[in-house]
């Protein structure tokens, strides 16, 4: 295609200009990030095309898979499902910001210890929202672990193992 | 999705004024289905104001001694409140019913009033649905059908109303604060949502400027005897076919007063009265729980691949309400609602 055709489609007079960038300035992992984006951006794009994040995973954009799960103020949420500009002024904590490669986040580490996935797609979602749900405190059994993990869902069929890392966690004495 | 410009209510009164002044602006909360529906292009705001910065998050004391529950309390609060699980139970269990802990973190329990029906028709742009696009026709009568309604329906549409928490909500006789361009009033729950009749485009009885910004809970004690019975096509994290909000006094085994309010079936909240009534009085047995579901679903009619749901909601009251007898449910006890 050649530059003059890209420029005149561009430049289609049916086409309403979209509504100026605004500033949001979000605060992630501990750190303020400021990003010039529409007020349509999800927190999911905002995280994964403006600020490099891209541990946060884009699984169904709908709210059923959770792959795109973070933690809010400490609360899980799907952040395909909310606006970065509704966040403003939250603390939004990512898989980037549970761990480091030489010190992983207990979770992170019973993840690698159990074999709790195949592919790894679904993986931060699920570690984000194992650390949503700890904090929760509502979850004791086995089978309250899998109700309270149903939002996160692993094509791959990790469940079993998903499930075990989990509770190896939440029965670890306190530090 | 389309684009939309973005603004913050700071007052009840002015995201009232800044929606009557303007049909493209909606309102947003939890957001959970409106941008999902968004997305979809099903909905076409052109401007969204936020009202989640608004004071309408406590959950307290109601004037008659009931609870009163924020507009902006989020699903998952307010299911864990110490005060809904002691003394309203069945709100406790139908909300874990529903959605996944993430979504119920960010639902708002004004915002799960407004969900709008799951009908796959009604989601795809491509396909008529007189809720979409009022006068281009139903696509699910004579389609496939099977997860529509039974109860209440019209020749322009069998969509079902989707939230769990509102069965609840009729059963327990909620009220709705409500403020307008008019000032405030106070809706009676089973006035609020509505039957398609000639209209499906509207789910609710609300003026498109008003805003609900509590849920009153009254004062009345049904949190010994109730079940919610959720029956749906895998354990958990998928809407109702059919669900039962049962609620019961009992003196002795004699039935003093008697809920019953089902989803999954209608367009709205289906709580039928008239049931209720043939349980009063009563001794708690199944023959009585027989006759009261039989009565539900007097008028019940399918439309092919959803039939099923008649005879599935009639055994659904009868054992709802026989857990109810029984006391078995407890609030928090997110298993037993769908398993014995």
């Amino acid at each position: 295609m050649s530059t003059t055709t890209t420029q005149a489609s561009l430049g289609h007079p049916a086409i309403a200009p979209p509504p100026a960038l605004g500033t949001v300035t979000l605060k992630i992992n501990g750190v303020e990030r400021q990003l010039e984006i529409a007020p349509w951006t999800t927190l999911l794009d905002a995280l994964r095309e403006y600020l490099d994040l891209t541990g946060t995973k884009k699984g169904c954009d709908h709210g059923q898979c959770g792959a795109c799960t973070v933690l809010v103020d400490g609360k899980r949420i799907n952040s395909c499902l909310t606006l970065a500009v509704m966040k403003e002024g939250a603390d939004i904590t990512t898989i980037e910001g549970l761990g480091t490669e030489t010190n992983l986040h207990p979770l992170q580490q019973a993840f690698v210890d159990h074999d709790a996935f195949q592919c790894g797609y679904c993986t931060p979602g699920q570690i984000c929202s194992a650390v949503g749900m700890l904090t929760e405190g509502k979850a004791k059994t086995t089978a309250e672990i899998r109700e309270m993990m149903s939002g996160n869902l692993c094509r791959c069929g990790a469940y079993t193992n998903i499930v075990s890392a989990i509770e190896e966690v939440l029965n670890q004495p306190k530090a | 999705m389309n684009s939309f410009t973005y603004t913050r209510a700071t007052a009840v009164e002015a995201a009232v004024r800044e929606k009557a002044a303007d049909d493209g602006v909606k309102f947003i909360a939890g957001g959970t289905n409106l941008l999902d529906l968004i997305k979809e292009n099903v909905e076409r705001p052109t401007r969204l104001v936020d009202l989640n910065h608004l004071p309408l998050t406590a959950i307290e004391a109601a004037p008659d001694g009931g609870l009163r529950l924020g507009a902006l309390a989020t699903n998952a609060d307010t299911a864990w409140h110490e005060q809904v699980q002691k003394r309203y139970p069945l709100l406790n269990q139908a909300i874990l019913a529903g959605a996944s802990p993430q979504l119920r973190n960010m639902a708002t329990n004004g915002g799960n009033l407004f969900q709008r029906t799951r009908c796959y028709y009604f989601y795809d742009t491509a396909t008529p649905c007189n809720k979409r696009e009022p006068g281009s026709g139903c696509s699910a009568i004579g389609g496939y059908n099977r997860i529509h309604a039974i109860l209440g329906t019209s020749d322009s549409c069998i969509a079902t109303h989707p939230s769990d928490m509102c069965i609840a909500l009729a059963a327990l006789n909620a009220t709705l604060q409500v403020t307008g361009k008019n000032g405030e009033r106070t809706v009676k729950f089973e006035d609020f949502h509505r039957l398609p009749g000639n209209q499906p485009e509207l789910d609710n009885t609300l003026a498109p400027d008003e805003v609900v910004t509590a849920i009153d809970l009254p004062n009345e004690d049904f949190s010994r005897h109730f079940s919610y019975l959720k029956l749906r096509d895998r354990q958990s994290y998928a809407f109702a076919l059919v669900s039962v909000a049962a609620a019961l006094q009992l003196d002795g085994n004699t039935i003093k007063d008697a809920r019953l309010a089902l989803g999954g079936v209608a367009h709205k909240p289906w709580r039928d009265q008239q049931a209720e009534d043939l349980l009063k009085g009563q001794p708690a047995t199944e023959e009585t729980f027989r006759r009261a579901a039989a009565a539900v679903v007097e008028n019940a009619q399918g439309y092919g691949h959803n039939t099923f749901k008649i005879e599935l909601a009639k055994r659904a009251i009868v054992r709802a309400l026989k857990q109810a007898a029984e006391g078995t449910q407890h609030a928090a006890d997110i298993f037993t609602n769908s398993n014995p």
